[in-house]
């Protein structure tokens, strides 16, 4: 059947027997938990970010049972702690984490390349190119673990993980071992007396793992016409052939340790050597380190975002010519959008009015940096707006406190943002933290998180309340508020208040889920219309950058005012009432009363169920 | 150089259906016994954003992704998201075009214009370019939302592939209630394409 890649690492866990992963949703990795998560066999959970998934991980391998953690690319640097230990101690069960990397950032905010983990933290990675492999390395890499006594690192990209292949299924088989701890302090305790030792021992491990690297069964070599011999893996392998179908070829199914004899052996038979790879020159420098001079590297291989074989044929194919283009005329982008009735939008564009500095966030708010409405200064990483926030505010003055705010959402609060806090807190900073609480990790495709009240599977478990939580930090409860976004007067007012206040203050958005969380939202608003007679055409609905809220410049004309008088314009705005919920807020920055529901009413918001709360 | 696979080119914007109906041109491919890749990225907040997915299948099929100017057939479910990928084209592309027009967020600011040439652009470059009004015809069979089945079922047509497979492949991916509409609109996509 077809799967994609990440579909595939799912199986080969279920096939290879493990009863235990973890993970925080971050892309291109969401669908390998979502996937396990399907298979009852299996406990899987999310986590509040990637080193509780990565230490849960390494719990249930200390306990006996194998194992696996998986995450994208920055998620590793979040576990590396833990992570650059545990490959001292060894594992009790199998133990593999799974770095989904994000080549050409699709979704991300850098491309780090994660093979240099693998040589950093000493440990075997294996890299597959497609979805068959992805499934067959995922249980080798398991036996791999427990073989050589290390974590073992599967590495995928966004084209592996979202591509779709064929892939034939096997049964789930679990290792015939009892689940228990092996007592053994001077391996699990890592004292550096201890730590000492294993580092040796870990040393001698690489030295098995490479002649190991030299018999696994992923690395192949296709020996064609030996003019050109091409060393590459993963999906850099697939864009090759497309663009060499005589060459030769040694595909790496291990990212490291490199087989060196098979290597040695290949660069023999050939004329000239090309090493293709994505991103970094990660084994063209340590194929030069061998001692090797190679013909084509990233000399001629771009070094940033993705190959593809239109990449690599201008490159390598002096007869390819992409198309010239038929139609010369400008394209409009489609960039991705805030969908309409999103509550994040009201918050924004509160900011944007007040002229604040905002410190961002990861999350779909992020898209706030772009116009209309252009209301983000910085985002860095999970959790680095409050955490730059607290340094800006200690060198700020009280001025520049005052017009400085960051925002974050639940999920990523929980994730990176407690601390941060208990900083500001600790430290006594003037500034004003916002929590966009929509109920949901939403720009991943709505994962639930410690503050739902929901579990992966759906059970019903505690929740967060950032309000009570804020306080145990040490905010001061009046400093603490909850407040509708999509009441844009109220938002403005208690955002004036919090950033003229000393200390540190937080604002929490309340009621106001994701939109597209049908579990939250029980009914959505009647659209709302814009009356032809009074608009303006001041465009100021427009500055929203709402996708339902249009320009009309057939409109154009005549508008009569509410006094009367006849006055000019230049078009009006129209609503899309397919995609208008009525969530009320061009209602409410319209000066003229042009915008109107069905009802003379509109609410702030639309009709909810009660939100989770503590469950016990 | 190339690799003798069979390309399609699936595109519209977010919400339309574009990586269902690819999903099932994939799983028919490889029901009739071929080698398949799909790829498409997931991801961002796409509702509204453009969305392409590749489909490859042949003998053997090496990259997910197709390379710029090999797509033999372009299945495109709305007007501007055609030129987007033209240059993935070449003259003997198939398109197949829906006439649906979905305004992005930059002409609904009236700071852009939606083009207003694409036919014609089209029919002088292309000489397999057909429009499938494939929104409509769902609508009038009950639900716009069938329109990415009603042009599957075109791109049926131009395939050595058995209709049954197509079906079975249709019908596993939807709930029962939906599987008399979408067998209609399959057909209907059928006969919309004109003799060629």
């Amino acid at each position: 059947m077809l799967l994609s890649g990440n579909e595939a690492i799912a199986r080969g866990a279920w096939e290879a027997g493990v009863l235990f992963a973890s993970s925080y949703p971050g892309t291109p990795s969401s669908e390998i938990l979502e996937t396990i998560a399907s298979y009852k066999e299996i406990k899987a959970e999310w986590a509040p970010n990637e080193k509780d998934a990565f230490m849960s991980a390494m719990g249930a391998m200390l306990a006996g049972a194998r194992a696996l953690a998986s995450m994208k690319h920055v998620g590793v640097n979040v576990a590396a702690d833990p992570f650059l230990t545990v490959t001292y101690t060894g594992v009790n069960g199998g133990f593999v984490l799974v770095t989904a990397d994000d080549p050409e950032l699709h979704s991300s905010q850098n491309e780090q390349d994660n093979r240099h983990y693998a040589k950093f933290a000493k440990v075997p990675m294996l890299e597959p190119s497609d979805s068959q492999e992805a499934k067959d390395f995922t249980k080798r890499a398991f036996e791999i673990s427990e073989a050589f006594d290390t974590p073992v690192m599967l590495r995928t990209v966004t084209r592996i993980s979202h591509s779709k292949s064929p892939v034939e299924l096997g049964e789930r088989t679990v290792p015939d071992r009892p689940i228990g701890f092996v007592r053994d302090e001077s391996k699990y305790v890592m004292l550096p007396a201890y730590a000492r030792q294993r580092h040796k021992v870990i040393e001698e491990r690489l030295i098995k793992l490479k002649a190991f690297a030299e018999t696994f069964k992923g690395n192949k070599v296709e020996m064609r016409e030996t003019s050109i011999g091409i060393i590459t893996g993963g999906i850099s392998y697939q864009y090759a052939k497309e663009i060499f179908p005589n060459a030769s070829f040694l595909k790496l199914g291990i990212a490291w340790p490199l087989p060196e004899r098979m290597i040695k052996e290949f660069i023999g038979k050939v004329d000239k050597v090309y090493v293709i790879e994505e991103l970094d020159p990660f084994w063209e420098e340590n194929i030069r380190a061998m001692g090797y001079s190679l013909d084509v590297g990233k000399n001629m291989v771009p070094l940033c975002g993705e190959l593809s074989p239109t990449i690599l044929a201008k490159v390598f194919d002096p007869s390819y010519k992409v198309p010239e283009p038929v139609y010369a005329g400008p394209i409009p982008p489609r960039p991705p959008n805030l969908c309409a009735g999103c509550p994040h939008r009201a918050v924004l564009y509160v900011l944007k009015k007040n002229k604040l500095y905002v410190h961002g966030d990861i999350g779909c708010y992020t898209l706030g940096a772009l116009p209309p409405l252009q209301a983000m200064n910085s985002s860095f990483s999970m959790g680095s707006s409050i955490g730059v926030c607290e340094g800006a505010s200690q060198v700020l003055n009280k001025d520049g406190q005052s017009k400085m705010v960051c925002v974050i959402g639940d999920s990523t609060f929980l994730h990176s943002g407690i601390t941060p806090l208990l900083n500001m807190a600790f430290n006594k900073a003037n500034a004003t933290v916002i929590i966009l609480d929509n109920w949901i990790t939403a720009m991943t495709g709505a994962q639930e998180h410690p503050g739902t009240g929901y579990t992966v599977t759906g059970e019903e478990t505690t929740a967060v309340d950032y309000a009570e939580l804020a306080k145990a930090l040490g905010v001061a409860p009046a400093n603490i508020r909850k407040v509708n976004p999509y009441n844009i007067e109220e938002f403005d007012k208690v955002v004036e208040e919090e950033t003229s206040k000393q200390g540190t203050s937080v604002i929490i958005t309340a009621d106001a889920p994701c939109v597209l969380l049908r579990r939250a939202i029980t009914a959505y608003n009647a659209p709302l219309s814009v009356d032809e007679v009074s608009c303006t055409g001041c465009r100021l609905c427009l500055e929203l950058g709402c996708p339902a809220i249009s320009w009309d410049v057939s409109k154009a004309g005549e508008y009569k005012t509410k006094d009367g008088k006849v006055k000019k314009r230049k078009g009006t705005a129209v609503i899309d009432t397919m995609l208008c919920n009525g969530c009320g807020l061009c209602y409410q920055v319209c000066q003229f009363g042009a915008i109107r529901g069905i009802k003379a009413e509109i609410p702030f918001g639309f009709q909810l169920k009660k939100k989770q709360k503590n469950v016990s | 150089m190339g690799s003798g696979a069979t390309n399609i080119l699936v595109a519209g914007v977010g919400g339309q259906g574009v990586i269902l109906a690819s999903d099932i041109m994939a799983d028919t491919f490889l029901e009739a016994g071929y080698d398949v890749k799909k790829s498409e990225v997931h991801g961002m907040a796409q509702r509204g954003g453009s969305v392409s997915s590749h489909v490859r299948f042949g003998e053997k099929v090496y990259s997910p992704i197709i390379k710029m100017g090999e797509v033999n057939y372009l299945c495109v479910m709305e007007r501007m998201e055609t030129l987007r990928w033209l240059n993935y084209c070449s003259k003997s592309t198939i398109i197949l075009m829906d006439e649906v027009e979905v305004n992005p967020p930059i002409v609904n600011l009236g700071e852009m214009e939606y083009p207003r040439d694409i036919e014609e652009i089209l029919r002088n470059n292309f000489k397999n370019f057909h429009i499938i009004p494939a929104a409509n015809i769902a609508a009038e069979l009950g639900s716009e939302r069938a329109a990415n089945v009603v042009l599957a079922g075109a791109l049926s047509m131009l395939l050595d592939i058995d209709q049954e497979i197509w079906l079975k492949s249709l019908l596993a991916r939807l709930p029962k209630r939906l599987h008399e509409l979408n067998k209609k609109a399959f057909l209907a996509g059928r006969a919309a394409l004109p003799n060629f």
